[in-house]
C-alpha cells in the first residue's frame, strides 16, 4: 500500500481570510491541521524605533496606524504613558471625551470584526449591515478630528479640541439628493452630541439585526460552536486578554479592574462566556457593543451638562491658543519651542495599559529626560493571541483555522508593529 | 492598583526573596524588581505558583538597549552662536549610517530584558528587569517553560535586539524579513537601515542594494534641566537603575 505522508500548505499572505498579511504554514494530515506556524512581520514598520527618533507628540499618529480599526484606543495607551511620566492629568471633560471615544472605537472595531468574521464563514450580508453603522461613527471621527480613521485626537494633557457644536451635513451630490439627502441629514441638524445620542438610541435595534442574522443561524452555529475551545487556564498561560479571556469565563476587564479615564464612574457590565469557543466569544463581543452603547449614552449626558477645558493649561506640554500667541511674547516662545523641539519628559519608566477592543493594549515607555522617548514598546494583544495559534488549531479542520483567525480579531498593523 | 496595595506586594516580595530581588518603586504605583539572570527561572516559577503572588499571566517581554542612555546631542546650558544643524554632537539614531555607527564598548551591561507580569487573581502588576551580563553575547534564560506566551515575545526580542534566550525551543527571527542581517532596534543600528530593495528590470527580480538615502534628523535630541523637571529627575534618579 502506498504510504501517505503529511503535507505542508501555505495559507496567505494574500488570502482574503487571512485578515491582512498573515502567512500561515500549515502541516496537514489530510484535512486536519497537525502543526500551524504563523509567519508574521510582513507589515513590520519599526514603529517603536521610529518613535525613538521623534519628539513625543509626533508619534501619536503612528499609534493610529498600529491597530487601524481601533485607532483612538491605541493613542490612549501611548498618551497615558506620557502623562504618567510627566505627572499631569487631563481635565475631567477630556477624560469623559476619551471614555466616549474609546467606546465609539470599540463599536467600530467590533462592527468590523463581526462583518469580516461572518464574511469569512460564509455570511455576506452582515458585512454590509455593519458598514452602515461604521459609516456614521466614522463621520463622528471626522467631525471631531478631521480624519475618518487616523485621528491623532488624543494628546498628552487632554484632547486636541472640544467637540464641535455642529455636525457636518451631507451636501447634494449625484449620490445623495432629494428625499435621500433629507433622510441622512435629519440626525445631523444639531450638535455632534445630538448626533451621537441619536445613534445610541437606534444602535441597540441595529445590534438586534446582526443577532437576527447570526445568533440562531444554523450555519453560523455549525461553524463556531465547539470550535477553538480555550480553557481559562490556557487563556491565562497564553497571555490572552479582552474578549479572548472573557469568552473563557474569566471576568477580567481593565475598565473595571484597573479603571482609567472615567470608567470608574460608568455603569456597565462585563459579559463573560461559558464554553470558551468561537460562539461564546461572538456573544461576548456582541454584548460588549450593547454595553459600549450604554457607556456612550452616559458620557453624552455628562458632556452636555458640563462644559469646560479639554486640555491642560501647562504651556510646556500643550500649545497656547492661537489668539493668545498673537498677543503674548511668552505664549509665542512656548508655541515655538513646543512645535520645534517638543517637551522633555522626566526620566523614568512606566507601563500603561488600556482595554482596547482586542484586549490589553499596553505602552511601555522609558524616558531619559530627553524630548524623545528612549524606548517605546507596544504590547499588542493580537501578537500574544496569534502566538497561541499552534496550540488552539491543532487537530482542527482547515476551515476551522479561518474561524480561529476571525475569532482572534487579528489586525496586522498591531501584530507586526 | 493603589500604592498601598503595591507596598504590601513589595513587602511580600522582599520577605520571600530577600536580596535576590532589588525592588524599585516607580511612578504611578508601579513596582519594578531587578534580578540576576541566574535567579530568573526560580523566581518566575515562584511568582507564578505561590498563592501570595499568583502571577498567572505574562503580559509582555521586551528588550531594551541602554546604549546612549541620558546622552543628548545639543548643548543647551549656554547660549551658542551656532544653530542646531551645526551645533549637534554625538551620533543619535537617525544621524549615522552603518559605516560610521557609534562604537561605545564601555557601556556596562547594555542589554536588558524587561518582563511584565499580571496577576488576574490578585489584580497586581509587576515588572522584572534582567540585565544581560555580556554585551557581546547577551543571554538570559527563556521563560517559555513557565508561560508559553513568552515564546513569541522572546523571539521578537531576539530578532530586534539580538538577546539570546537560553532554553528557547524555537529562537527564529519573527518580525524582520527572511534572511535579514543585524538586529534593527539596537541603538547602533541606523534608522535608515543598511539595505533597500528595488526591482531590477535587467535581472527581472527584486534585488537588495545598499541604502541610497541620507540619514537625517529634523529635531535634535535635547535634555534640558528645566526647573520643573529637576525635581522629577532627582526623584527618578533615586530609584532608577540603581544596580
Amino acid at each position: 500500500m502506498q504510504e501517505i505522508r503529511n503535507y505542508t500548505m501555505n495559507f496567505g499572505p494574500q488570502h482574503p481570510a487571512a485578515h491582512g498579511v498573515l502567512r500561515l504554514v500549515l502541516e496537514m494530515d489530510g484535512e486536519t491541521v497537525v502543526r500551524a506556524d504563523p509567519h508574521v512581520g510582513l507589515l513590520h514598520r519599526g514603529t517603536e524605533k521610529l518613535a525613538e527618533s521623534k519628539p513625543f507628540n509626533q508619534s501619536i499618529g503612528y499609534m493610529d496606524r498600529l491597530d487601524y480599526v481601533s485607532m483612538m484606543c491605541n493613542e490612549h495607551a501611548y498618551v497615558r504613558a506620557i502623562e504618567t511620566l510627566l505627572g499631569i492629568e487631563a481635565p475631567e471633560r477630556a477624560q469623559y471625551i476619551r471614555t466616549m471615544f474609546d467606546e465609539i472605537t470599540r463599536i467600530l472595531n467590533h462592527l468590523m470584526w463581526i462583518g469580516s468574521n461572518a464574511l469569512d464563514l460564509g455570511a455576506m450580508a452582515v458585512f454590509l449591515y455593519a458598514f452602515r453603522e461604521r459609516e456614521e461613527l466614522m463621520d463622528v471621527y471626522e467631525a471631531v478630528s478631521g480624519a475618518r480613521m487616523h485621528a491623532t485626537y488624543y494628546r498628552p494633557g487632554g484632547v486636541y479640541r472640544d467637540l464641535p457644536d455642529r455636525m457636518p451635513q451631507y451636501k447634494e451630490s449625484p449620490w445623495h439628493k432629494g428625499a435621500d439627502l433629507k433622510r441622512i441629514n435629519a440626525a445631523r441638524e444639531g450638535s455632534m452630541l445630538d448626533f451621537i445620542e441619536e445613534f445610541t438610541r437606534i444602535f441597540p435595534s441595529r445590534v438586534d439585526e446582526y443577532e437576527d442574522l447570526l445568533t440562531t443561524n444554523r450555519i453560523w452555529k455549525q461553524r463556531t460552536v465547539g470550535i477553538g475551545v480555550i480553557s481559562p487556564e490556557m487563556a491565562k498561560a497564553w497571555g490572552m486578554t479582552g474578549a479572548m479571556i472573557r469568552g473563557s469565563g474569566v471576568e477580567w476587564d481593565l475598565r473595571k479592574k484597573q479603571p482609567y479615564a472615567k470608567y470608574a464612574e460608568m455603569d456597565f457590565d462585563i459579559p463573560v462566556g461559558v464554553n470558551g469557543d468561537c460562539y461564546d466569544r461572538y456573544l461576548v463581543r456582541v454584548e460588549e457593543m450593547r454595553q459600549s452603547n450604554r457607556i456612550i449614552k452616559q458620557c453624552v449626558d455628562w458632556l452636555r451638562a458640563n462644559p469646560g477645558p479639554v486640555m491642560v493649561t501647562n504651556f510646556k506640554v500643550a500649545p497656547p491658543s492661537r489668539a493668545e500667541m498673537k498677543e503674548s511674547m511668552e505664549a509665542l516662545i512656548h508655541h515655538f519651542k513646543l512645535f520645534t523641539e517638543g517637551y522633555g519628559v522626566p526620566a523614568g519608566e512606566t507601563y500603561c495599559a488600556v482595554e482596547a477592543p482586542k484586549g490589553e493594549f499596553g505602552c511601555y515607555l522609558v524616558s531619559d529626560g530627553a524630548n524623545k522617548p528612549f524606548r517605546v514598546h507596544l504590547r499588542a494583544p493580537g501578537f500574544a493571541h496569534l502566538s497561541s495559534m499552534d496550540a488552539t488549531v491543532k487537530g482542527h479542520m482547515l476551515a476551522d483555522v479561518v474561524a480561529m483567525i476571525g475569532t482572534y480579531d487579528l489586525v496586522f498593523g498591531e501584530v507586526d508593529r | 492598583m493603589t500604592d498601598t496595595q503595591n507596598t504590601s506586594l513589595a513587602a511580600r516580595l522582599a520577605a520571600r526573596f530577600g536580596d535576590t530581588l532589588s525592588l524599585l518603586p516607580a511612578r504611578g504605583g508601579e513596582l519594578t524588581a531587578e534580578l540576576a539572570a541566574a535567579d530568573l527561572l526560580s523566581v518566575a516559577t515562584a511568582l507564578r505558583d505561590e498563592p501570595e503572588f499568583r502571577f498567572e499571566q505574562l503580559i509582555d517581554v521586551c528588550g531594551v538597549d541602554y546604549l546612549g542612555y541620558g546622552q543628548d546631542e545639543w548643548a543647551t546650558e549656554t547660549v551658542t552662536a551656532t544653530g542646531f544643524s551645526r551645533g549637534v554632537e554625538g551620533q543619535a539614531m537617525g544621524r549615522f549610517n552603518w559605516a560610521e555607527r557609534p562604537r561605545d564598548a564601555n557601556m556596562p551591561r547594555r542589554f536588558a530584558s524587561v518582563v511584565h507580569l499580571l496577576s488576574v487573581a490578585n489584580n497586581r502588576r509587576l515588572r522584572l528587569r534582567v540585565f544581560c551580563e555580556d554585551d557581546a553575547l547577551p543571554m538570559v534564560p527563556s521563560l517559555t517553560g513557565i508561560w508559553p506566551v513568552a515564546n513569541w515575545f522572546e523571539r521578537e526580542a531576539f530578532d530586534l535586539f539580538g538577546i539570546i534566550f537560553d532554553g528557547h525551543p524555537d529562537l527564529r527571527r519573527i518580525l524582520t524579513d527572511y534572511g535579514f542581517v543585524g538586529h534593527p532596534f539596537r541603538k547602533d543600528f541606523p534608522l535608515i537601515g543598511n539595505v533597500e530593495v528595488r526591482y531590477d528590470a535587467e535581472q527581472q527580480r527584486v534585488v537588495y542594494q545598499p541604502v541610497t538615502i541620507e540619514p537625517r534628523v529634523l529635531v535634535p535630541r535635547v535634555i534640558r534641566d528645566d526647573a520643573d523637571l529637576i525635581q522629577a529627575k532627582a526623584e527618578a534618579a533615586d530609584d532608577w537603575r540603581r544596580n
